[in-house]
């Protein structure tokens, strides 16, 4: 089996806090790993260090066996040695956001075509078929026209992992996807989600969502103060957790 | 009142002919100014303090100061120099400062420029700072994510306040009145006072062309507005 992500001891901090105190993680094909922990954990600050969307101190991140070249900024913190590098890397690890982050000014079309012919340069009617083709694959239909403002916040989200998938990517990252929704529009996304796992799909999920990390991801880690404390086997480490702050948070959890 | 001087064929086409210069110091002003404005509220927001303190310096000053001084500083100061005189004909730098509408263009300009660039500078800034973060993370460089996703973003959001810098500016041209080679709707009002000594007459027939003038504008930037704003609208059922 092909590792499609793997990170490697990665440090982070804030002036003299540490957020991250050396997180690992290794993501073979078709692996779904959910994240969790409570607030201020460090797991989003982890996920955003993937794609450099926050800069680690310390650690090593390869994508499809492509190591990302990183030096040492003045500020201690690592930055791109190659920006080339890091652009072709990032559309490998397309995101999405918590709060959506579709481009505004953009209808629903323009956003998913927009990294395709932009970063990849794919030929417009090809991103306009692949497009197409990803709405479908999100359940959205008569949508292509409309602006982001005028969808729901379920509708977005679907928009924004079709925009997600145009890149075809290696692996999605999903920084809380449905925190931000309508507790009766989380089912719609999470629904997609599934189906993209159930499709193969490598990804990793930073989430609250409890029962989509124990019925749909095959790989759980639990971040507790910078460094996992638990991981595993989601049936085996949701239902019979080891640790006790595992044990503390999922009495919290309620699920 | 007697507006039947008004309506003399003499004096109609004393007001269009200025109602023609008037126009053409706003449109040539106000386009050049908005080209230049994009360029330098992309430096005005640089964080390398090289690039955007002079920009910041230069909308400061111009903003600081009435637009009726620049207007002098440019025609009856840097065009009256003896080395601007006495060189315009050989050096082309100087050429231009013969002519008095250029003298005005370019005082309006730099004057519209200024204000425009501060708009679109803090439109820029506003920049919902989420959707930048995904164009990053989509692969966009640096560059693309300016042209791509800020500039157009930030263009649309300044159009609102756009359009008041341009009926504001419409009503600035008539400081090219106190140019006396400049003849524009101002210039035009105060040849036909001074014939026939009728200043109601001629300055209501002044004001109302201005404010048909700005009413058209106003009209124009609802129809952009509706075009390049849509998305900020409420949804239509």
């Amino acid at each position: 089996m092909s590792i499609k992500l793997s990170v490697d001891n990665l440090h982070k901090r804030y002036g003299s806090h540490e957020v991250l105190k050396g997180v690992s993680l290794t993501a073979n094909a078709g692996d779904v790993i959910s994240i969790i922990g409570s607030s201020g954990s460090g797991k989003s600050t982890f996920l955003r260090c993937i794609n450099m969307l926050e800069r680690p101190h310390m650690g090593r991140i390869t994508v499809a066996g492509e190591e990302m070249k990183l030096v040492t900024a003045k500020d201690g913190m690592f930055k791109a040695a190659d920006d080339k590098q890091l652009q072709m890397m990032r559309a490998k690890l397309a995101m999405v956001f918590q709060h959506f982050n579709l481009w505004a000014h953009m209808t629903v079309l323009e956003n998913i075509i927009e990294a395709p012919v932009n970063v990849l340069k794919v030929p417009k009617d090809e991103a306009i078929a692949r497009a197409r083709k990803y709405l479908d694959k999100v359940g959205l239909k008569d949508v292509e026209d409309k602006y982001p403002a005028h969808m729901s916040g379920g509708q977005q989200q679907r928009v924004a992992i079709a925009r997600a998938l145009a890149v075809e990517p290696e692996v999605m990252l999903f920084d809380e996807p449905t925190s931000a929704l309508d507790p009766e529009l989380v089912g719609e996304v999470l629904r997609v989600m599934k189906a993209l796992a159930e499709e193969g799909r490598t990804m990793v999920v930073v989430t609250h969502e409890m029962a989509f990390a124990r019925e749909v991801s095959n790989h759980v880690i639990f971040l507790h103060k910078g460094l996992i404390e638990e991981q595993g086997d989601p049936k085996a480490v949701l239902v019979n957790p080891k640790s006790e702050r595992l044990q503390q948070f999922l009495k919290g959890s309620l699920k | 009142m007697q507006f039947d001087v008004i309506f003399e064929p003499a004096t109609l086409k004393l007001f269009w002919q200025g109602i023609l210069v008037s126009l053409k110091l706003l449109v040539i002003s106000v386009s050049i100014g908005a080209l230049l404005s994009i360029p330098l509220a992309v430096l005005r927001v640089s964080r390398n303090k090289w690039l955007s303190t002079p920009v910041w310096l230069y909308t400061y000053v111009m903003r600081g100061t009435p637009m009726l001084i620049q207007v002098y500083l440019i025609y009856y100061g840097v065009a009256q120099l003896d080395i601007v005189q006495a060189n315009w004909d050989t050096v082309a730098l100087f050429k231009p400062f013969k002519d008095a509408l250029f003298c005005c263009v370019l005082a309006f300009t730099l004057n519209t420029c200024a204000y425009t660039t501060e708009m679109l500078a803090g439109a820029i800034r506003d920049t919902n700072h989420g959707e930048v973060e995904a164009a990053k993370a989509m692969g966009m460089s640096k560059w693309q994510v300016m042209r791509r996703i800020v500039l157009p973003s930030a263009l649309r959001r300044t159009l609102p306040s756009y359009s008041n810098e341009v009926i504001m500016m419409l009503h600035g041209t008539s400081l090219a009145s106190t140019v006396p080679a400049l003849m524009d709707i101002t210039g035009a009002a105060r040849s036909v006072y001074s014939d026939y000594y009728l200043p109601f007459e001629a300055f209501i027939t002044a004001g109302a062309i201005y404010l048909v003038l700005t009413f058209t504008l106003v009209g124009l930037f609802k129809l952009a507005e509706r075009r390049w704003l849509a998305y900020l609208q409420p949804r239509k059922a």
